[in-house]
């Protein structure tokens, strides 16, 4: 099963989970690339997305696995043709057999910028930098079975701490992705909780890279 | 920095609604632009990316060298909110800017409920409401789409009415527009000019005198204004536009398909439709060209279904012919096809088996009324023996759902015709007992009643609409004798209905309850969450009318009616023999079984009826 590698930014960061797969569906029939459908009494193209993005976050290295009937095409061919099929913001970057099994996956790399609309508080590097290497960070997380309280720092294997300029704060986590998952949103929560004064106005996410558990890039 | 309108984004409900960028969006480089026009749809993006005229009207004007057409909608409440707090003037997604900013603003109204929208978003853009407020050419605000067969409600705030079939009057108009905008013409100048094209209605140049008992007293035409407005139709759909490279929403919409419209008009004459009349005469596209639009439709898009859209679709001469080479391409290419509002005859029957082949959904009758006799009296000749028959078909064939619309409050209508709607149902229901191939499925039987409101163009455009009251009391009468559990009844709340039929009907003087009632914060009233009827009931009792005027007064044959300045083809003597016939419960037969004379075949000049 080919899989393609794929960035969403811009625009279509607003664009939902389900509302990527159709979009996907269409941009294959579009391209002249017809899926496979699935077995049984409501058949779907065979199109899935690993680990869906919340909306308004920003990707460079998401995954989509499908599956093609008709003529072999090119790996390079099926890029160029979906390139052309795609709206603005969701652009293939590869597409390649061989891909490693989805459960492998394990951490990935995101970028947080944290505006501050009057100017970085001050000391906020360092109180960030000290904050983010506690044992414990508690932090509630609301799920289907009401609120729970949950520890990140397990989750968070490493977290840098750089001014982009005068208002912005730039992290660079690395963090847990699949079994168990962190929501990048959960370290702007566990700011406002325990560092209520470095609340940003708006807080930017960005995918950059995902991992093995051994650390090695996955694909 | 992060702009406000992305840090808003992420805090309201679908906020791909707001951003554009779509597959097949058009953009242009504003050197190369002219004449900017903001193209409103007085509802949310689901509902007006699902709206076929919007579409072919975005196409058309972009269609125009020098004219970039944007799309507006009107935001969900949540949005709404965030705009209003953080000062952020209504957009227009294409190039996310300001409505404000546009040369023209260009509405398409296709349900009177949507009115307060209207205004609604000129507030959000920060553009004046009245049209006197507004001095220059920038900012013309024109508006098109069947409520504005009776344009009056909105008169004050529109600069200028397009009346009728969009696709060549938009272009006369931008066209206009173009000129008066490079010879920097006054908008009296621009205004003078452009209701000199046919289907233009421009409001201010007519004064409206009234009796003292409120009616209608004359329509006084102002600077030679035209007596009439005609309105405009495509004669030749064959070579009218038709968008097949349409913009491909990211996210979920209404209707989620490709359309083809296999003709306009309709052969059938139901008394109460505005569209049956109003669309009139009948002209067809041919099924060949209808086949090459639909390829191209979904090679360009790539969605998987598509809907033959019409008013009537088994009177479509075509249809074979077009479901004959539709059928195999959507089955090689995994398209749905759907086809709705399909008679109950035996073509039909067949044609359904064929396209079971793909799912199964429910049965969808409107026999609208439950008696032979008030059927009718409205012409809406569906027989019982009709209905029971496809039941019969269908319950044999497996499918165990069936949904029934009729209306209650139509003229003559008497507690025996309500209650014949509970003895149909359980006509229905015992031929599923009989008939069906699987019991255990159970049967269910959706009931759904709608307040009648007598819409302007029609033979009941001077009918008395009931009370709320006796029509609660209908619904109630009508519940006590559903007796089934396989039964689900639902009736529409009156006050929607109510205020329907007052708008329907309005005239000029409803502008300032608009005026008043969006301020009290009136919107998005086609949707429950928002609708709320004493905002209005006190805004109008604050502008000094009652609803009851428009609604439960009926209006007198002689009376001079506020639409009566609109000519949509079929006659006023037509419409009034018509109504004639309904009294005498008689029908008319449809206009294949001999032409009923309406009048509307007349603005035919290059093509027959095709009734």
């Amino acid at each position: 099963m080919p899989r393609a590698l794929f960035e969403k930014i811009g625009n279509s960061a607003y664009i939902s989970h389900l509302d990527l797969m159709r979009l996907f569906q269409r941009a294959f029939k579009r391209a002249g690339l017809p899926l496979t459908h699935t077995q049984g009494f409501n058949p779907r193209p065979s199109v899935s997305i690993a680990l869906p993005l919340s909306l308004g976050v920003e990707s460079h290295c998401e995954l989509l696995d499908f599956d093609l009937t008709g003529d072999s095409v090119s790996c390079e061919e099926i890029k160029e043709r979906l390139n052309s099929a795609l709206v603005d913001g969701v652009r293939v970057l590869q597409v390649y057999e061989g891909g490693s099994k989805i459960k492998n996956l394990s951490m990935l790399d995101c970028t947080i910028n944290l505006e501050y609309d009057n100017g970085i508080p001050a000391d906020g590097l360092r109180r960030l930098s000290d904050f983010f290497t506690a044992q414990n960070i508690v932090v509630e997380k609301s799920g289907k079975n009401g609120t729970v309280q949950q520890d990140i720092a397990p989750m968070i294997y490493s977290l840098n701490v750089n001014a982009c300029d005068a208002n912005i704060i730039c992290l660079e986590a690395r963090i847990a992705c699949q079994n168990p998952s962190l929501n990048p949103i959960q370290i702007v929560a566990a700011i406002r909780k325990y560092l209520p004064d470095l609340t940003p106005d708006y807080a930017h996410f960005c995918r950059q890279e995902i991992y093995q558990a051994d650390g090695t890039v996955f694909r | 920095m992060t702009d406000l309108r992305k840090r808003i984004l992420p805090t309201v409900q679908k906020p791909a609604r707001y951003t554009g960028g779509e597959f097949n969006e058009i953009k242009k480089n504003l050197d190369d632009v002219r004449v900017r026009v903001a193209f409103c749809f007085p509802d949310t993006y689901e509902i007006g990316m699902s709206n076929l005229g919007m579409r072919i009207l975005y196409g058309v004007m972009n269609e125009m060298d020098g004219v970039w057409c944007e799309r507006v909608f009107a935001p969900w409440g949540d949005m709404e909110e965030a705009m209003r707090h953080n000062k952020l003037p209504l957009w227009a997604l294409e190039s996310q800017d300001p409505v404000k900013e546009f040369d023209m603003i260009a509405f398409t109204v296709g349900y009177e409920m949507s009115y307060s929208n209207i205004l609604n978003m000129l507030r959000l853009a920060e553009v004046p409401l009245y049209a006197k407020d507004r001095r220059g050419l920038k900012n013309i605000v024109f508006a098109g789409g069947v409520c504005t067969f009776n344009p009056e409600p909105l008169a004050p705030f529109v600069d200028f009415f397009s009346i009728g079939e969009g696709e060549e009057i938009t272009q006369e108009i931008i066209r206009l527009y173009d000129r008066a905008k490079a010879e920097q013409w006054s908008k009296d100048a621009f205004l003078l000019e452009v209701s000199k094209i046919q289907g233009v209605y421009v409001p201010s140049f007519y004064r409206h005198e009234y009796n003292d008992d409120g009616t209608l007293k004359a329509i006084v035409p102002l600077y030679n204004a035209p007596k009439k407005i005609t309105k405009r139709i495509i004669e030749n759909l064959d070579a009218a536009y038709w968008p097949t490279k349409g913009i491909v929403a990211s996210t979920e919409i209404v209707h989620d398909r490709a359309n083809l419209e296999l003709f306009r008009g309709c052969i059938r004459g139901c008394r109460f439709c505005q569209a049956g009349f109003s669309c009139r005469p009948v002209r067809k596209r041919s099924p060949e060209v209808l086949f090459r639009q639909a390829v191209e439709t979904l090679e360009n898009s790539g969605i998987n279904e598509i809907t033959l859209s019409s008013l009537s679709t088994s009177d479509y001469r075509g249809l074979k012919e077009l479901t004959d080479a539709m059928i195999p391409y959507c089955e090689q290419n995994r398209v749905n096809l759907s086809v709705p509002s399909l008679r109950a005859d035996n073509f039909s029957r067949e044609l359904m088996e064929k396209l079971q082949t793909v799912r199964k959904s429910g049965l969808t009758f409107a026999p609208e009324a439950g008696t032979q006799r008030l059927r009718d009296v409205i012409n809406k000749n569906l027989t019982e023996e009709e209905i029971l028959t496809t039941c019969i078909n269908a319950f044999s064939g497996g499918w165990s759902n069936v949904k029934l619309y009729f209306m209650l409050g139509l003229p003559t209508e008497t507690d025996e015709d309500v209650l014949g709607i509970a003895a149909l149902v359980y006509k229905i229901i015992q031929a599923w007992k009989e008939h069906a191939s699987n019991k255990k499925r159970g049967l269910r039987v959706h009931v759904a009643t709608a307040y009648f409101v007598p819409k302007p163009h029609t033979p009941f455009q001077w009918e008395k609409q009931i009370t709320p009251s006796e029509y609660l009391r209908r619904c109630k009468l009508l519940k006590e004798h559903f007796y089934s559990k396989s039964i689900e009844y639902n009736y529409h709340s009156p006050d929607l209905s109510r205020l329907e039929a007052v708008f329907a009907r309005g005239d000029r003087r409803l502008a300032p309850v608009l005026e008043e009632a969006t301020l009290n914060g009136a919107r998005l009233d086609g949707w429950d969450e928002y609708f709320r009827y004493d905002i209005w009931r006190d805004a109008m009792e604050k502008c000094g009318l009652h609803a009851d005027f428009y609604t439960t007064r009926g209006y007198d044959e002689e009376e001079l009616l506020p639409w009566d300045i609109i000519d949509v083809g079929v006659t006023k003597k037509f419409l009034l023999r018509e109504r004639k016939q309904a009294y005498g419960e008689k029908v008319t037969p449809d206009c294949r079984h001999g032409c009923a004379g309406c009048g509307a075949n007349c603005m035919l000049k290059e093509v027959d009826c095709d009734a």
